[in-house]
């Protein structure tokens, strides 16, 4: 017998996971929701502090079908746009379900509170005041699955591994931390909702928990991946001095309100030299900002810690206050005065536009397996917009959690000789033994210089050809030796070892993909093919071939055309 | 303590291990954070360090509180002076091991399932 024996099975806890879990369970679903660290805590979703894309239509006139195009056009060619329509049309649903759950939408005069953000046509960004968003989504939906029956929560809970017969799931693999028990669940489905890789990047503004997981998980039980060289990167995250207890990505809404000169090392304005305007309100598209702050880097011209200055000293501290009160004295405790010196800003890996490749029902290629969230990859195509990923984990869990249901009375697949799977994983993973301490965290920077050298934002044949080349080293020869030691409870040098074996894998998909993809496109920028050629408006995908090794082939755009809809018609 | 780096305490241990304080010396920068030495250490040093923690900046997880100097406080906004702290696991809970205690709501517990069958 498995541990456990569950209709559904979600494996993480963020929007996405939570959000499945309480659609599967009101669909009558047995669920068990579980997370490698706690329960709507450990990921991106509590982490986001700005806004939800939606067309509610509160605000100003929207339909949802102008939403789609702005995503579409975003999304440079690529876009899944059945997946994109569904976001699209289903996000003011959601939007209007947390409300009826007090989720606290900002209001004025009654109405639902939209802004524009980057990107967006019509001011349509929901939000929780102040910076408040992830976190009052993230508490929601905790007491949403609390409340919900039929849902078993379990914290620390890491799975490591699906068990798969046939091409049917059968269920999954994990240890639990506190104890270090393998622990095997058997489930008639799996939602993977364990969100994304940011973490592979030396800069990024990922949890300890954005090492890729799902995307291993996927490749693993025989799931495909879509779009994976498509990192998006944001390109003012926070560099120096030390901030804590803020977001990196907090300078965006200070350069909208009040300006900002972004200058190099020299203090020299530089985003002209690439063919856009500063002059003291930089207005700059991302990708361009986020390209020429590494240029001028790479040509050492960068701050001391290598990225650019964002400088405030122009603007009068009142000016400054009445538009940042609390937030200028949280600048203050670490020791950060606008009015007197300069910040130094970076671009930073913030979200991962590829991911597991799904249907409209958010099911995968194999039987039962199912995705949601920013593990999902396509709606987003190569380019995310702005606020377009909140409700993408609140629209594909609920539909990943209520098809995921629809499975509860079929007869498990697992089978008696799977109960001892959970154990041999935790031998496998101190198999080799004595692979103690260090040699953990060394490759694991190893990856992410890798990574972000290579792999980030200047991506040339032979980076990307060498940076391949050595993650298949590391994934296949490196890493088997340094399996720890075993340790009885809260085993973390295990988990890293885990975490590690995942974002080996997970990278070298990103690695193969921009390696295969010979053109500049969206979040892609190849320096040795800078133009976009139309013959590569298509998606690839990667597999895992029977041998281990990862394949890629070419596959085509699903188009699915939606007409704006006149504005009148909104409501 | 050299110049550029700073030398932290940390109380280790688990329930079936006797509790013991080790020093570890870290690279010392202005304004770093109590987890940023801790994550020093296990990248670095000693990887079988454990502790929890998520979110790393943004003090939103609310995973990482620990006893710094005594005092309880969240190890990722507790700032590191110069000459270094004595970081403990808390007290009024239960210790699993090293920097990690039991606050998992019981609920969210895997045993509370696996009870239920
Ligand atoms: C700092 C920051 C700010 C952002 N701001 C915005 C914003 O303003 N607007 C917007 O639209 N988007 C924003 N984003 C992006 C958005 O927050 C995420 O894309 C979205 O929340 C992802 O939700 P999710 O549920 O798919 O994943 P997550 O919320 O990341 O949840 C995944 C969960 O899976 C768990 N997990 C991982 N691996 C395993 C495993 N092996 N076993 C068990 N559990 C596992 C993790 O612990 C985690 O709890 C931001 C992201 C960041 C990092
Ligand atoms: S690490 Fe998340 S609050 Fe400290």
């Amino acid at each position: 017998m498995p541990e456990l024996d569950t209709d559904v099975l979600v494996v993480g806890a963020g929007g996405a996971g939570m959000y499945a879990a309480v659609a599967a369970a009101r669909a009558g679903a047995r669920v068990v929701l579980a997370d490698k660290s706690l329960v709507g805590r450990g990921g991106a979703t509590i982490m986001a502090q700005m806004t939800v894309a939606a067309a509610v239509g509160e605000w100003e006139p929207d339909h949802w079908t102008h939403h789609l195009a702005d995503t579409v056009e975003a999304g440079r060619g690529l876009c899944d746009e059945r997946l994109a329509a569904i976001l699209c049309e289903e996000a003011p649903v959601r939007i209007r379900e947390m409300d009826s759950w007090r989720v606290g939408w900002a209001r004025e005069d009654g109405r639902m509170r939209a802004v524009m953000a980057p990107g967006h046509k019509i001011p349509r960004c929901v939000y929780v005041d102040f910076l408040n968003t992830g976190p009052a989504v993230a508490k929601t939906l905790r007491t949403r699955v609390a409340q919900g029956a039929g849902i078993a929560r379990i914290s620390g809970l890491s799975i490591a591994d699906l068990v798969v017969h046939d091409g049917r799931v059968a269920g999954a693999v994990g240890i639990n931390l506190e104890d270090g028990q393998p622990v095997g669940i058997a489930a008639a489905a799996v939602i993977l909702a364990a969100g994304g890789l940011t973490r592979l990047f030396r800069r990024n503004s990922a949890s300890a928990n954005m090492g890729g997981d799902a995307y291993a998980l996927a490749l693993n039980a025989g799931a495909e991946l879509i779009d994976m060289e498509f990192p998006q990167f944001f390109p003012i995250g926070h560099l120096a001095p030390r901030l804590v207890g803020m977001d990196p990505i907090m300078w965006d809404p200070f350069r909208y309100k009040l300006g900002g000169r972004l200058l190099n090392g020299r203090m020299e304005e530089f985003i002209e030299n690439y063919g856009e305007r500063d002059s003291g309100v930089y207005t700059a598209p991302r990708d361009i900002t986020s390209y020429a702050i590494v240029k001028e880097c790479a040509a050492g011209r960068g701050s001391p810690n290598g990225g650019a200055y964002l400088s405030f000293e122009h603007i009068p501290e009142p000016e400054l206050r009445l538009a940042f009160g609390p937030v200028i004295d949280r600048l203050a405790k670490n020791g950060i005065d606008l009015t007197k010196r300069p910040v130094e800003v970076a671009p930073i890996a913030h979200y991962h536009m590829g991911g597991v490749r799904v249907d409209e029902r958010m099911a995968t290629r194999v039987e039962g397996l199912y995705a949601a969230g920013e593990a999902v990859g396509g709606a987003n195509g190569a380019n995310r917009l702005s606020g377009n990923a909140i409700p993408e984990a609140f629209v594909f869990g609920e539909r990943a959690g209520r098809f995921a249901a629809q499975r509860k009375d079929e007869p498990r697949a697992w089978r008696s000789a799977d109960d001892a799977q959970a154990g041999r994983l935790v031998e496998r993973a101190h198999g080799a033994g004595g692979g103690e301490a260090a040699g953990l965290g060394a490759l694991l920077r190893e990856l992410q210089a890798l990574m972000w050298d290579d792999v980030g934002l200047l991506r040339t044949e032979h980076g990307l050809s060498r940076a391949l080349g050595r993650i298949r080293e590391m994934r296949t020869d490196e890493l088997p030796s340094l399996a720890p030691r075993r340790k009885a409870h809260f085993d973390h040098a295990l988990l890293d070892w885990l975490d590690l074996g995942a974002s080996l894998l997970a990278a070298e998909s990103v690695a193969l993909a921009a390696l295969d993809r010979r053109e500049s496109r969206g979040a892609h920028q190849r320096e040795d093919h800078v133009a976009t050629d139309p013959a590569r408006a298509r998606n690839q995908v990667l597999r895992l071939s029977a041998d281990g090794a990862l394949d890629s082939a070419w596959a085509d755009i699903v188009a699915a055309p939606h007409a704006r809809a006149p504005l009148e018609a909104a409501e | 303590m050299s110049a550029g780096s700073v030398t932290i305490r940390v109380r280790r241990g688990a329930p079936d291990e006797p509790s013991r304080i080790e020093t570890f010396t870290v690279p010392y920068s202005e304004g770093m954070s109590v987890l940023d030495a801790v994550m020093w250490v296990r990248g670095h040093v000693d990887s079988t360090l454990a502790i929890r923690y998520a979110c790393i900046n943004a003090n939103a997880c609310k995973e990482c509180m620990v006893r710094v100097d005594g005092k309880t406080g969240y190890a990722c906004t507790s700032r590191l002076g110069a000459d270094g702290a004595l970081i403990e696991p808390l007290g009024n809970k239960a210790l699993i091991r090293d920097l990690v205690t039991d606050i998992v709501p019981p609920k969210e517990r895997l045993d509370a399932h696996l009870e239920e069958g």
